[in-house]
């Protein structure tokens, strides 16, 4: 085996490998369209987050906008603070509504943006004001029984 | 000053945990001439070329190669020290991925950076002195023993060493090969002015070409001498070795307790 | 009381040589990084021998990928149609291999046939007195021979293991579309959703780099260290195969707690 063939295979075979990791970077996983394009952080409070956890997808309209950052906890007003980065190319309006879904009946939480109707629009470090916690299932199933119990005087 | 002796070896002392291979042993090897250890096997013949080349390090006692005690260089001074040394491995021990030519021109290009076309140069040079020119381009797992040893020796002789060792040379070898092989190492030794020490246990061999022949035997120096002197010693172990008696200092049978002890208790 | 110590003192020493082992392997794979200028240096010597563990092993990795591949479509689709999800069946696949199969897989068949290799190449080497030679012509065997070996491994495992997963891929959507009758486009844009570049396809990545720097010391320690005959050079290859698979799924679970608790 000459020394030019051996380098021929030897390219080839480490090509095929970039190859393969391009392939899987782009068709399997997602590289293409979130984590390459620039994005713009913004922040919003809740009282409750739910199951809600960081890379969770921020979305509007069903569409993946972007992700969820951080999330930390506010000691003086003890809310959390979730930090969301939504890419560059979607500007939302100031007034937009930031509310924490459930995908399907027991999935994974997410964070979805209803835009509203304000001129001026969310710049870097700005925070959303609009929010709506996540439903907490135990909160819905007291309420629940709550009013079963209320409705039974009813006879 | 220029030492009169190329090696020597003071009061060395090696062994393993469980036994001790050499007990205080002094030798020295001159320039310029052939000398040779002998021994029954297993005595430690070879260990005593790997303690000159600082594989191994002695447990006690002094080798000094050209002034320079092995044991104490730094990874530098070995490499230094055996740039001087040529060594010929029991079975030649070529490289098997490598062709003849690439084998002989390997100690070149590694050591030196002279250009391809002087390397092919010196290389078919050293098989020109070993009679091998014509198969450099043979591949190391296409040759016959005799031949793999000569292309080895070649290969030891590529950077002309100081001092040319040989380990067990004649092993297994033809007639016509160990012919070759004995006036190969006499006609390179003077015309490279080299030291070459070689372990074997081949006595009509070593005979005809030695200068100078130490005996091992139970980690010491049995015997010493020329081969004139030693073939006249009346000494009983250089005379079982060299007129190879079957029984002797070295004997016959291997400890055992008394055989009609030993035959009785079966029954 | 005799047996018992007789039974005790044969695991007690079992025990400390696999630790003198270990500490000898350490010891090597130390030795050959501060030896490894040369292996860079002179970069044919490792493209050599990137052709050699790498190349030549690449038809057992894309053959076994394919079946691999195609195997996880099928079983995967007859599982998850019984919940209605068979449309799930990209994510199932690309996500077994991404994470697991691929690495390991690649790892297991890189020691059988490459490390095999490698341990029987240095064991001989070592029985015929190569490496002997190699020293008293002053040249490192740890920086021409061993060396170059292990940075080919370690270069060689995530090109071959990216290869792997990719190739399953494949295999899995060959049985998924055309044959089973798959939505093309539920396919791959269920994958796409669900795979994060940086969690699976990075993570794979990395687990199959740890693998491949386990794998190839193994191989050549247990070829450097073997006794110099033809039966210790027998029996190292195989404690190459045991060895390594061992090690390799032992740090597949270190490894991927670390990665799922980060």
């Amino acid at each position: 085996m000459d020394k030019t063939t051996l380098d021929i295979w030897v390219g080839l075979f480490v090509a095929m490998g970039i190859a393969a990791l391009m392939g899987l970077a782009m068709k399997v996983g997602n590289l293409t369209s979130n984590t390459l394009g620039e994005t713009y952080a913004v922040t919003a409070n809740y009282e409750n987050i739910g199951g809600l956890k960081p890379r969770a997808p921020v979305k509007s309209s069903g569409v993946v906008v972007g992700r969820i950052d951080s999330i930390k906890f506010d000691t003086k007003a003890y809310q959390a603070v979730v930090t969301l980065k939504i890419d560059k190319r979607y500007p939302f309006p100031k007034d937009t509504f930031a509310n924490i879904y459930t995908s399907g009946l027991l999935g994974e939480q997410y964070i979805s943006l209803e835009a509203g109707g304000d001129d001026r629009f969310l710049k870097e470090g700005d925070r959303i004001s609009k929010t709506q916690d996540a439903v907490v299932l135990e909160k819905l199933i007291s309420q629940f029984l709550y009013n079963k119990a209320t409705e039974e005087p009813k006879k | 000053m220029i030492q009169k002796n190329i090696v020597e070896i003071k009061n060395l002392s090696f062994g393993y945990d469980n036994r001790m291979l050499h007990k205080d042993i002094n030798m020295v090897f001159p320039r310029g001439k052939v000398t040779a250890i002998m021994g029954g096997s297993g005595c430690g013949k070879t260990t005593i070329l790997r303690l000159i080349g600082g594989q191994i390090k002695p447990k006690a006692g002094q080798v000094s190669v050209d002034g320079k005690i092995v044991h104490k260089q730094d990874r530098q001074g070995i490499y230094e020290l055996r740039r001087k040394m040529g060594m010929l491995f029991q079975h030649g021990a070529l490289f098997t991925d490598l062709s003849v030519f690439d084998n002989v021109a390997f100690p070149i290009r590694e050591h030196t950076k002279l250009p391809e076309s002087m390397i092919r140069d010196l290389v078919l040079m050293k098989l020109n002195a070993v009679g091998l020119r014509g198969a450099h381009k043979l591949m190391a797992t296409e040759l016959s023993g005799g031949m793999a040893r000569r292309v080895a020796l070649a290969r030891a002789i590529a950077l002309d060493p100081d001092i040319i060792m040989y380990d067990e040379p004649f092993a297994g070898l033809d007639p016509i090969s160990m012919a070759v092989i004995c006036d190969l190492i006499r006609t390179l030794n003077d015309a490279l002015g080299a030291t070459s020490i070689i372990v074997t246990h081949d006595v009509e061999e070593a005979f005809s070409f030695a200068d100078y022949i130490y005996f091992i035997a139970d980690g010491i120096v049995a015997a010493e001498g020329t081969p004139k002197e030693l073939s006249k010693s009346k000494l009983p172990f250089v005379h079982q070795f060299v007129h190879g008696e079957k029984d002797g200092p070295v004997p016959f049978h291997y400890n055992a307790p008394s055989y009609k002890k030993d035959i009785y208790e079966s029954i | 009381m005799n047996p018992i110590f007789k039974i005790l003192s044969g695991l007690g020493s079992q025990v400390t040589s696999r630790i003198w082992r270990l500490g000898s392997a350490t010891r090597l794979f130390l030795l050959t990084l501060i030896y490894s200028g040369e292996s860079f240096r002179r970069i044919h010597l490792t493209i050599r021998e990137i052709y050699f563990t790498g190349v030549m092993s690449l038809i057992i990795i894309i053959v076994s990928a394919f079946f691999v591949g195609m195997v996880l479509g099928l079983q995967g689709y007859y599982t998850l149609q019984k919940y209605g999800s068979s449309e799930s069946i990209g994510v199932l696949v690309a996500l077994a291999l991404l994470r697991e199969l691929g690495p390991v897989i690649t790892a297991l068949l890189f020691a059988g046939r490459a490390g095999t290799a490698i341990t029987a190449e240095i064991g001989l080497m070592k029985a015929t007195e190569q490496l002997s030679a190699m020293e008293m012509m002053a040249v490192s065997p740890i920086a021409r021979i061993i060396a170059p070996r292990f940075w080919a491994g370690v270069i060689s495992m995530p090109i071959l293991a990216s290869i792997f997963s990719m190739v399953g891929v494949m295999g899995g959507y060959l049985v998924a579309v055309p044959i089973i009758g798959v939505d093309h486009g539920a396919f791959w844009s269920q994958m796409n959703v669900n795979i994060d570049f940086r969690f699976d396809v990075i993570n794979g990545l990395i687990k199959s780099v740890v693998f491949g720097i386990a794998c190839t010391i193994i191989a050549l320690y247990e070829g450097f260290d073997a006794p110099p005959t033809a039966e210790g050079v027998s029996r190292a290859t195989t404690s190459t195969v045991v060895t390594s698979s061992l090690t390799v799924l032992g740090l597949d679970f270190i490894l991927t707690s670390f990665m799922i608790a980060h």
